[in-house]
Protein backbone atom coordinates (compact mmCIF):
# COMPACT_ATOMS: atom_id res chain seq x y z
CA UNK A 1 0.00 0.00 0.00
CA UNK A 2 2.72 2.51 0.64
CA UNK A 3 4.96 1.28 -1.38
CA UNK A 4 6.25 3.72 -3.98
CA UNK A 5 9.14 3.91 -6.82
CA UNK A 6 11.31 6.11 -7.91
CA UNK A 7 10.77 6.84 -11.96
CA UNK A 8 12.47 9.16 -14.32
CA UNK A 9 10.33 11.90 -16.29
CA UNK A 10 10.54 11.31 -19.76
CA UNK A 11 8.15 13.77 -20.81
CA UNK A 12 5.95 16.46 -19.69
CA UNK A 13 2.42 17.19 -21.05
CA UNK A 14 0.51 20.31 -19.93
CA UNK A 15 -1.45 20.47 -16.43
CA UNK A 16 0.96 18.91 -14.28
CA UNK A 17 0.84 16.13 -15.99
CA UNK A 18 4.15 13.94 -16.65
CA UNK A 19 4.65 10.56 -18.62
CA UNK A 20 7.42 8.77 -16.12
CA UNK A 21 9.52 5.53 -16.90
CA UNK A 22 9.09 2.44 -14.45
CA UNK A 23 11.62 -0.08 -15.50
CA UNK A 24 10.89 0.34 -19.01
CA UNK A 25 6.98 0.57 -18.57
CA UNK A 26 5.88 4.17 -19.21
CA UNK A 27 3.03 5.47 -16.99
CA UNK A 28 1.35 8.97 -16.71
CA UNK A 29 1.59 10.40 -13.28
CA UNK A 30 0.67 13.45 -12.18
CA UNK A 31 3.13 16.12 -10.80
CA UNK A 32 0.88 18.72 -9.19
CA UNK A 33 2.08 17.70 -5.94
CA UNK A 34 5.73 18.63 -6.73
CA UNK A 35 7.27 22.09 -8.07
CA UNK A 36 9.91 22.72 -10.34
CA UNK A 37 10.28 19.43 -12.11
CA UNK A 38 11.63 18.91 -15.40
CA UNK A 39 12.41 15.63 -18.26
CA UNK A 40 14.91 13.33 -16.74
CA UNK A 41 14.56 13.77 -12.76
CA UNK A 42 13.79 11.10 -10.82
CA UNK A 43 10.70 11.73 -8.43
CA UNK A 44 9.34 8.72 -5.95
CA UNK A 45 5.84 8.03 -7.70
CA UNK A 46 3.18 6.59 -5.48
CA UNK A 47 -0.47 6.07 -6.31
CA UNK A 48 -0.37 7.63 -9.51
CA UNK A 49 1.49 11.09 -8.32
CA UNK A 50 5.10 12.23 -7.69
CA UNK A 51 6.02 12.51 -4.21
CA UNK A 52 9.40 14.09 -3.91
CA UNK A 53 11.91 14.22 -6.29
CA UNK A 54 15.34 11.73 -5.84
CA UNK A 55 18.48 13.18 -5.55
CA UNK A 56 20.60 11.70 -7.59
CA UNK A 57 23.86 12.67 -5.92
CA UNK A 58 22.60 11.33 -2.78
CA UNK A 59 21.53 8.38 -4.08
CA UNK A 60 25.39 7.79 -5.34
CA UNK A 61 26.62 8.99 -1.86
CA UNK A 62 24.56 6.48 -0.18
CA UNK A 63 25.58 3.96 -2.72
CA UNK A 64 29.75 4.92 -1.66
CA UNK A 65 29.28 4.54 1.76
CA UNK A 66 27.73 1.25 1.41
CA UNK A 67 30.51 -0.16 -0.41
CA UNK A 68 33.29 1.60 1.02
CA UNK A 69 31.83 -0.01 4.36
CA UNK A 70 33.12 -3.52 3.13
CA UNK A 71 36.80 -2.52 3.32
CA UNK A 72 36.90 0.21 6.11
CA UNK A 73 36.07 -1.45 9.05
CA UNK A 74 34.84 0.93 11.87
CA UNK A 75 34.17 3.88 9.39
CA UNK A 76 31.05 6.10 10.31
CA UNK A 77 28.63 5.39 7.93
CA UNK A 78 25.48 7.57 7.24
CA UNK A 79 24.91 11.13 9.23
CA UNK A 80 21.88 12.60 10.15
CA UNK B 1 15.61 -0.82 -12.45
CA UNK B 2 17.70 2.64 -11.67
CA UNK B 3 17.69 3.55 -7.97
CA UNK B 4 16.32 0.60 -6.97
CA UNK B 5 17.80 -3.04 -8.14
CA UNK B 6 21.40 -1.02 -6.53
CA UNK B 7 20.09 -0.86 -3.36
CA UNK B 8 19.29 -4.77 -3.12
CA UNK B 9 22.95 -5.28 -3.90
CA UNK B 10 23.99 -8.78 -2.54
CA UNK B 11 27.41 -8.19 -2.01
CA UNK B 12 26.79 -4.86 -0.14
CA UNK B 13 24.32 -6.15 1.61
CA UNK B 14 26.87 -9.04 3.54
CA UNK B 15 29.38 -6.17 4.09
CA UNK B 16 26.99 -3.97 5.54
CA UNK B 17 26.39 -7.16 7.64
CA UNK B 18 29.81 -7.71 8.89
CA UNK B 19 30.12 -4.17 9.62
CA UNK B 20 26.36 -4.46 11.96
CA UNK B 21 28.11 -7.54 13.82
CA UNK B 22 31.04 -5.61 14.90
CA UNK B 23 28.86 -2.68 15.53
CA UNK B 24 26.45 -4.41 18.12
CA UNK B 25 27.71 -4.93 21.84
CA UNK B 26 27.54 -9.01 21.93
CA UNK B 27 26.85 -8.24 26.03
CA UNK B 28 23.12 -6.49 25.37
CA UNK B 29 20.48 -7.15 23.36
CA UNK B 30 19.12 -4.28 20.79
CA UNK B 31 14.73 -4.56 19.81
CA UNK B 32 14.37 -2.30 16.98
CA UNK B 33 10.81 -2.10 15.85
CA UNK B 34 10.09 -1.05 12.19
CA UNK B 35 7.12 1.11 12.12
CA UNK B 36 5.65 1.00 8.26
CA UNK B 37 4.88 -2.14 6.48
CA UNK B 38 6.91 -1.63 3.40
CA UNK B 39 9.82 -2.12 5.54
CA UNK B 40 8.14 -5.35 7.15
CA UNK B 41 7.86 -6.44 3.60
CA UNK B 42 11.36 -5.72 2.55
CA UNK B 43 13.11 -7.74 5.49
CA UNK B 44 10.90 -10.49 4.63
CA UNK B 45 11.22 -10.88 1.65
CA UNK B 46 15.11 -10.41 1.19
CA UNK B 47 15.89 -12.32 4.56
CA UNK B 48 17.04 -9.27 6.48
CA UNK B 49 16.79 -11.09 9.53
CA UNK B 50 19.07 -13.57 8.93
CA UNK B 51 21.83 -11.45 7.94
CA UNK B 52 21.65 -10.25 11.34
CA UNK B 53 23.56 -11.06 14.61
CA UNK B 54 21.38 -13.17 17.10
CA UNK B 55 21.35 -10.29 19.38
CA UNK B 56 19.50 -8.07 17.51
CA UNK B 57 15.67 -8.18 16.76
CA UNK B 58 13.25 -6.51 14.52
CA UNK B 59 9.65 -6.34 15.48
CA UNK B 60 7.23 -5.77 12.98
CA UNK B 61 5.07 -2.06 13.83
CA UNK B 62 1.08 -1.13 12.93
CA UNK B 63 2.15 0.14 9.64
CA UNK B 64 0.29 -0.86 7.17
CA UNK B 65 -2.76 1.03 6.61
CA UNK B 66 -4.94 -1.64 5.41
CA UNK B 67 -4.14 -3.35 8.62
CA UNK B 68 -4.76 -0.99 10.85
CA UNK B 69 -8.45 0.13 9.16
CA UNK B 70 -10.85 -0.79 11.76
CA UNK B 71 -13.77 -2.83 10.35
CA UNK B 72 -16.73 -0.76 11.61
CA UNK B 73 -14.61 1.33 8.59
CA UNK B 74 -15.04 -1.14 6.00
CA UNK B 75 -19.07 -2.39 7.04
CA UNK B 76 -19.89 2.00 6.83
CA UNK B 77 -18.57 2.12 3.10
CA UNK B 78 -20.25 -1.55 2.49
CA UNK B 79 -23.22 -0.18 3.65
CA UNK B 80 -22.79 2.76 1.34
CA UNK B 81 -22.50 0.20 -1.89
CA UNK B 82 -25.35 -2.10 -0.50
CA UNK B 83 -27.86 0.46 0.44
CA UNK B 84 -27.14 3.52 -1.34
CA UNK B 85 -26.36 2.26 -4.32
CA UNK B 86 -23.04 4.39 -5.02
CA UNK B 87 -20.05 3.66 -7.05
CA UNK B 88 -17.50 3.00 -4.19
CA UNK B 89 -14.00 3.37 -5.54
CA UNK B 90 -11.00 2.57 -3.41
CA UNK B 91 -7.81 0.92 -3.79
CA UNK B 92 -6.98 -2.71 -4.43
CA UNK B 93 -5.50 -3.45 -1.19
CA UNK B 94 -8.97 -2.74 0.77
CA UNK B 95 -11.20 -4.75 -1.13
CA UNK B 96 -10.20 -7.91 0.62
CA UNK B 97 -10.42 -6.79 4.22
CA UNK B 98 -12.55 -8.95 6.44
CA UNK B 99 -15.96 -7.32 7.63
CA UNK B 100 -18.96 -7.78 9.59
CA UNK B 101 -21.16 -10.60 8.50
CA UNK B 102 -18.28 -12.76 6.58
CA UNK B 103 -18.58 -9.88 4.38
CA UNK B 104 -15.88 -7.79 2.28
CA UNK B 105 -15.51 -5.18 -0.21
CA UNK B 106 -15.28 -7.84 -3.10
CA UNK B 107 -18.03 -9.97 -1.46
CA UNK B 108 -20.37 -7.22 -1.45
CA UNK B 109 -19.61 -6.38 -5.27
CA UNK B 110 -20.77 -10.15 -5.63
CA UNK B 111 -23.44 -9.26 -4.13
CA UNK B 112 -24.59 -6.50 -6.81
CA UNK B 113 -22.94 -3.55 -5.08
CA UNK B 114 -21.05 -1.03 -7.57
CA UNK B 115 -17.60 -1.55 -6.04
CA UNK B 116 -14.77 -0.83 -8.52
CA UNK B 117 -11.02 -0.69 -7.72
CA UNK B 118 -9.08 2.37 -8.88
CA UNK B 119 -5.15 2.94 -9.45
CA UNK B 120 -5.36 6.85 -8.51
CA UNK B 121 -7.47 9.25 -7.00
CA UNK B 122 -7.33 10.74 -10.74
CA UNK B 123 -9.58 7.37 -11.50
CA UNK B 124 -12.44 8.57 -9.07
CA UNK B 125 -12.75 12.37 -10.46
CA UNK B 126 -13.12 10.90 -14.09
CA UNK B 127 -15.80 7.95 -12.55
CA UNK B 128 -17.88 10.75 -11.04
CA UNK B 129 -17.51 12.96 -14.19
CA UNK B 130 -18.36 9.88 -16.74
CA UNK B 131 -21.19 9.38 -14.52
CA UNK B 132 -23.48 12.23 -13.29
CA UNK B 133 -26.67 10.93 -12.32
CA UNK B 134 -24.72 8.54 -9.91
CA UNK B 135 -23.24 9.01 -6.33
CA UNK B 136 -19.47 8.32 -6.34
CA UNK B 137 -17.82 7.83 -2.90
CA UNK B 138 -14.14 7.45 -2.86
CA UNK B 139 -13.09 4.92 0.18
CA UNK B 140 -9.87 6.67 1.31
CA UNK B 141 -7.43 5.07 3.14
CA UNK B 142 -3.31 5.31 4.13
CA UNK B 143 -1.03 7.22 5.75
CA UNK B 144 0.94 10.85 5.11
CA UNK B 145 2.15 9.12 1.82
CA UNK B 146 -1.91 8.87 0.18
CA UNK B 147 -3.03 11.91 2.01
CA UNK B 148 -2.10 14.90 -0.47
CA UNK B 149 -3.47 12.74 -3.88
CA UNK B 150 -6.91 12.35 -2.01
CA UNK B 151 -6.68 16.35 -0.79
CA UNK B 152 -5.77 17.24 -4.55
CA UNK B 153 -9.20 14.79 -5.54
CA UNK B 154 -11.28 16.90 -2.72
CA UNK B 155 -9.80 20.56 -4.56
CA UNK B 156 -10.32 19.33 -8.28
CA UNK B 157 -13.76 18.17 -7.45
CA UNK B 158 -14.66 21.94 -5.73
CA UNK B 159 -12.97 23.88 -8.74
CA UNK B 160 -14.74 21.87 -11.48
CA UNK B 161 -17.96 22.10 -9.41
CA UNK B 162 -18.28 18.19 -9.48
CA UNK B 163 -21.62 17.41 -7.03
CA UNK B 164 -21.61 13.47 -7.10
CA UNK B 165 -18.52 12.83 -5.62
CA UNK B 166 -17.48 12.21 -1.76
CA UNK B 167 -14.50 11.06 0.08
CA UNK B 168 -14.80 8.18 3.31
CA UNK B 169 -11.81 9.65 4.75
CA UNK B 170 -9.77 7.36 7.21
CA UNK B 171 -6.19 9.21 6.57
CA UNK B 172 -4.09 8.62 9.58
CA UNK B 173 -0.78 10.25 11.01
CA UNK B 174 2.37 8.30 11.92
CA UNK B 175 4.13 9.82 14.35
CA UNK B 176 0.65 9.92 16.92
CA UNK B 177 0.51 6.11 16.38
CA UNK B 178 4.39 5.90 17.51
CA UNK B 179 3.62 7.78 20.52
CA UNK B 180 0.49 5.73 21.58
CA UNK B 181 2.51 2.44 21.10
CA UNK B 182 5.12 3.68 23.92
CA UNK B 183 2.44 5.24 26.26
CA UNK B 184 -1.40 3.95 26.16
CA UNK B 185 -3.15 2.46 28.45
CA UNK B 186 -3.16 -0.71 26.80
CA UNK B 187 0.45 -1.63 27.00
CA UNK B 188 -0.56 -2.63 30.43
CA UNK B 189 -2.90 -5.34 28.94
CA UNK B 190 -0.48 -6.44 26.02
CA UNK B 191 2.55 -6.45 28.21
CA UNK B 192 5.53 -3.58 27.67
CA UNK B 193 7.65 -4.15 24.71
CA UNK B 194 11.61 -3.35 25.40
CA UNK B 195 12.43 -0.78 22.14
CA UNK B 196 15.71 0.69 21.49
CA UNK B 197 15.05 2.49 18.41
CA UNK B 198 12.68 2.55 15.46
CA UNK B 199 12.95 2.48 11.97
CA UNK B 200 11.00 5.45 10.62
CA UNK B 201 8.61 5.43 7.45
CA UNK B 202 10.78 6.46 4.20
CA UNK B 203 7.55 7.70 1.64
CA UNK B 204 5.42 8.94 4.35
CA UNK B 205 8.65 11.53 5.20
CA UNK B 206 9.18 12.56 1.36
CA UNK B 207 5.71 14.60 2.29
CA UNK B 208 6.23 15.34 6.37
CA UNK B 209 9.75 15.92 6.49
CA UNK B 210 11.87 13.92 9.37
CA UNK B 211 10.55 17.35 11.77
CA UNK B 212 7.67 15.65 13.07
CA UNK B 213 10.07 12.73 14.70
CA UNK B 214 12.14 14.92 16.04
CA UNK B 215 10.12 15.69 19.43
CA UNK B 216 9.10 11.96 19.98
CA UNK B 217 13.18 11.36 20.06
CA UNK B 218 13.56 13.92 22.73
CA UNK B 219 10.77 12.96 24.26
CA UNK B 220 10.89 9.82 24.98
CA UNK B 221 14.20 9.01 24.13
CA UNK B 222 14.22 6.65 21.42
CA UNK B 223 16.12 6.89 18.35
CA UNK B 224 14.83 7.22 15.08
CA UNK B 225 16.17 6.24 11.62
CA UNK B 226 14.35 7.27 8.48
CA UNK B 227 14.94 4.60 6.19
CA UNK B 228 14.40 3.61 2.73
CA UNK B 229 12.28 0.99 1.79
CA UNK B 230 15.52 -1.24 -0.23
CA UNK B 231 17.01 -3.86 1.62
CA UNK B 232 20.32 -2.21 1.90
CA UNK B 233 18.47 0.73 3.14
CA UNK B 234 17.02 -1.21 6.19
CA UNK B 235 20.15 -2.70 7.39
CA UNK B 236 22.16 0.86 7.27
CA UNK B 237 19.38 2.03 8.75
CA UNK B 238 20.08 -0.57 11.62
CA UNK B 239 23.30 0.13 11.52
CA UNK B 240 22.65 3.61 12.49
CA UNK B 241 20.28 3.07 15.20
CA UNK B 242 22.73 0.39 16.74
CA UNK B 243 25.50 3.22 16.89
CA UNK B 244 22.55 5.64 18.43
CA UNK B 245 22.22 2.72 20.95
CA UNK B 246 25.99 2.09 21.75
CA UNK B 247 26.74 5.70 21.81
CA UNK B 248 23.18 6.40 24.42
CA UNK B 249 21.77 8.64 22.06
CA UNK B 250 18.36 9.27 20.74
CA UNK B 251 18.15 11.32 17.59
CA UNK B 252 16.31 11.50 14.45
CA UNK B 253 18.56 10.25 11.62
CA UNK B 254 18.12 9.86 7.81
CA UNK B 255 19.41 7.58 5.67
CA UNK B 256 17.10 7.98 2.83
CA UNK B 257 18.07 11.62 2.50
CA UNK B 258 18.11 11.30 -1.64
CA UNK B 259 14.37 11.66 -1.30
CA UNK B 260 13.96 12.84 2.59
CA UNK B 261 14.14 16.42 3.65
CA UNK B 262 13.53 17.87 6.94
CA UNK B 263 10.91 19.89 5.92
CA UNK B 264 9.30 17.61 3.79
CA UNK B 265 7.17 18.34 0.95
CA UNK B 266 5.95 21.84 1.78
CA UNK B 267 3.18 21.83 -1.02
CA UNK B 268 1.46 18.93 -0.22
CA UNK B 269 1.49 19.58 3.60
CA UNK B 270 -0.22 22.92 1.98
CA UNK B 271 -2.75 21.28 0.66
CA UNK B 272 -3.68 18.71 3.47
CA UNK B 273 -3.35 21.37 5.63
CA UNK B 274 -6.41 23.44 3.55
CA UNK B 275 -8.57 20.04 3.16
CA UNK B 276 -8.19 18.45 6.40
CA UNK B 277 -8.21 18.85 9.75
CA UNK B 278 -7.54 16.97 13.28
CA UNK B 279 -9.86 14.21 14.15
CA UNK B 280 -9.93 14.55 17.80
CA UNK B 281 -9.97 10.30 17.81
CA UNK B 282 -9.83 7.94 15.52
CA UNK B 283 -10.18 3.92 15.89
CA UNK B 284 -7.31 1.90 14.56
CA UNK B 285 -7.55 -1.95 14.39
CA UNK B 286 -5.10 -3.73 16.89
CA UNK B 287 -4.46 -0.31 18.52
CA UNK B 288 -8.18 1.11 19.65
CA UNK B 289 -8.72 4.71 20.07
CA UNK B 290 -5.37 6.87 18.76
CA UNK B 291 -6.45 10.25 20.20
CA UNK B 292 -5.38 13.21 17.09
CA UNK B 293 -4.10 10.31 15.02
CA UNK B 294 -6.41 10.73 12.13
CA UNK B 295 -7.34 13.19 9.43
CA UNK B 296 -11.24 14.36 8.50
CA UNK B 297 -12.87 16.54 6.04
CA UNK B 298 -12.88 20.83 6.83
CA UNK B 299 -16.25 22.21 7.22
CA UNK B 300 -15.66 24.23 4.41
CA UNK B 301 -15.51 21.39 2.37
CA UNK B 302 -18.36 18.96 3.92
CA UNK B 303 -19.89 18.39 0.81
CA UNK B 304 -17.42 16.47 0.02
CA UNK B 305 -17.66 14.34 3.29
CA UNK B 306 -19.25 10.94 2.26
CA UNK B 307 -19.37 10.79 6.85
CA UNK B 308 -21.87 14.42 6.81
CA UNK B 309 -23.44 13.52 3.32
CA UNK B 310 -25.08 10.13 4.50
CA UNK B 311 -25.02 10.53 8.02
CA UNK B 312 -23.02 7.72 8.79
CA UNK B 313 -22.59 6.53 12.34
CA UNK B 314 -19.06 4.79 13.17
CA UNK B 315 -19.78 1.77 15.57
CA UNK B 316 -16.64 0.08 16.65
CA UNK B 317 -17.17 -3.72 15.81
CA UNK B 318 -15.27 -6.87 17.86
CA UNK B 319 -12.20 -8.42 15.99
CA UNK B 320 -12.45 -12.35 15.57
CA UNK B 321 -11.81 -13.70 18.99
CA UNK B 322 -8.71 -15.92 17.86
CA UNK B 323 -7.15 -13.09 15.79
CA UNK B 324 -3.94 -12.20 17.78
CA UNK B 325 -3.36 -8.71 15.13
CA UNK B 326 -3.61 -6.85 18.36
CA UNK B 327 -1.09 -7.98 20.51
CA UNK B 328 0.90 -8.78 16.58
CA UNK B 329 0.32 -4.81 15.76
CA UNK B 330 1.87 -3.55 18.71
CA UNK B 331 4.77 -5.89 18.88
CA UNK B 332 4.05 -8.24 21.57
CA UNK B 333 3.34 -11.61 19.71
CA UNK B 334 4.18 -12.95 16.04
CA UNK B 335 2.45 -14.50 13.79
CA UNK B 336 3.03 -17.86 14.50
CA UNK B 337 1.42 -17.01 18.56
CA UNK B 338 -1.57 -16.93 16.39
CA UNK B 339 -3.45 -20.67 16.91
CA UNK B 340 -4.89 -19.81 13.05
CA UNK B 341 -1.87 -18.49 11.50
CA UNK B 342 -1.19 -20.56 7.76
CA UNK B 343 -4.51 -22.91 8.90
CA UNK B 344 -7.47 -20.93 9.03
CA UNK B 345 -5.87 -17.42 8.22
CA UNK B 346 -3.82 -17.52 5.06
CA UNK B 347 -3.59 -14.64 2.48
CA UNK B 348 -6.08 -16.40 0.10
CA UNK B 349 -8.73 -16.53 3.22
CA UNK B 350 -7.36 -14.04 5.26
CA UNK B 351 -9.40 -14.21 9.07
CA UNK B 352 -7.52 -10.88 10.47
CA UNK B 353 -6.32 -7.43 8.38
CA UNK B 354 -2.76 -8.35 8.89
CA UNK B 355 -3.18 -11.40 6.58
CA UNK B 356 -4.51 -9.05 3.77
CA UNK B 357 -1.89 -6.90 2.25
CA UNK B 358 1.80 -7.88 1.89
CA UNK B 359 2.76 -5.41 3.79
CA UNK B 360 1.09 -6.76 6.95
CA UNK B 361 3.34 -8.98 9.70
CA UNK B 362 1.14 -12.14 8.82
CA UNK B 363 0.61 -12.00 4.97
CA UNK B 364 4.63 -11.18 4.98
CA UNK B 365 5.59 -14.25 7.33
CA UNK B 366 3.26 -16.46 5.69
CA UNK B 367 4.34 -15.91 1.92
CA UNK B 368 8.07 -15.62 2.68
CA UNK B 369 9.06 -16.86 6.33
CA UNK B 370 6.50 -19.58 7.41
CA UNK B 371 9.12 -22.61 6.97
CA UNK B 372 12.08 -21.06 9.16
CA UNK B 373 9.93 -21.06 12.35
CA UNK B 374 8.39 -24.75 11.52
CA UNK B 375 10.58 -26.78 13.68
CA UNK B 376 11.30 -30.30 11.43
CA UNK B 377 10.32 -33.33 13.51
CA UNK B 378 11.78 -36.41 12.35
CA UNK B 379 8.94 -38.89 11.58
S1 LIG C 1 -2.80 -15.14 11.49
FE1 LIG C 1 -4.67 -14.14 10.80
S2 LIG C 1 -6.04 -14.25 12.52
FE2 LIG C 1 -3.98 -14.66 13.31
S3 LIG C 1 -3.19 -12.65 13.93
FE3 LIG C 1 -2.56 -12.94 11.83
S4 LIG C 1 -4.17 -11.98 10.62
FE4 LIG C 1 -4.99 -12.25 12.70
Amino acid sequence: MCLALPARIVEMRKQDIGIVDLGGVRKEVSLALVDDLQVDDYVIVHVGYALSKLDPEEAERTLRIFAEMESMPGNVGVGA
Amino acid sequence: MKYVDEFRDGELANGLASTIARAADTGRNYSFMEFCGGHTHAISRYGVTDLLPANIQMIHGPGCPVCVLPIGRIDLAIGLALDQGVILCTYGDTLRVPASDGLSLMKAKARGGDVRMIYSTADVLAIARDNPDRDVVFLAIGFETTTPPTALLIEQAKNEGIGNLSVLCNHVLTPSAITHILESPEVREYGTLPLDGFIGPSHVSTVIGTQPYEHFAREYRKPVVISGFEPLDVMQGILMLVRQVNEGRAEVENEFFRAVTRGGNRKAQTLVAKIFELRRTFEWRGLGEVPYSALQIRSEYAAFDAEQRYGLRYAPVADNKACECGAILRGVKKPTDCKIFGTVCTPETPMGSCMVSSEGACAAHYTYGRFKDVEIVAA
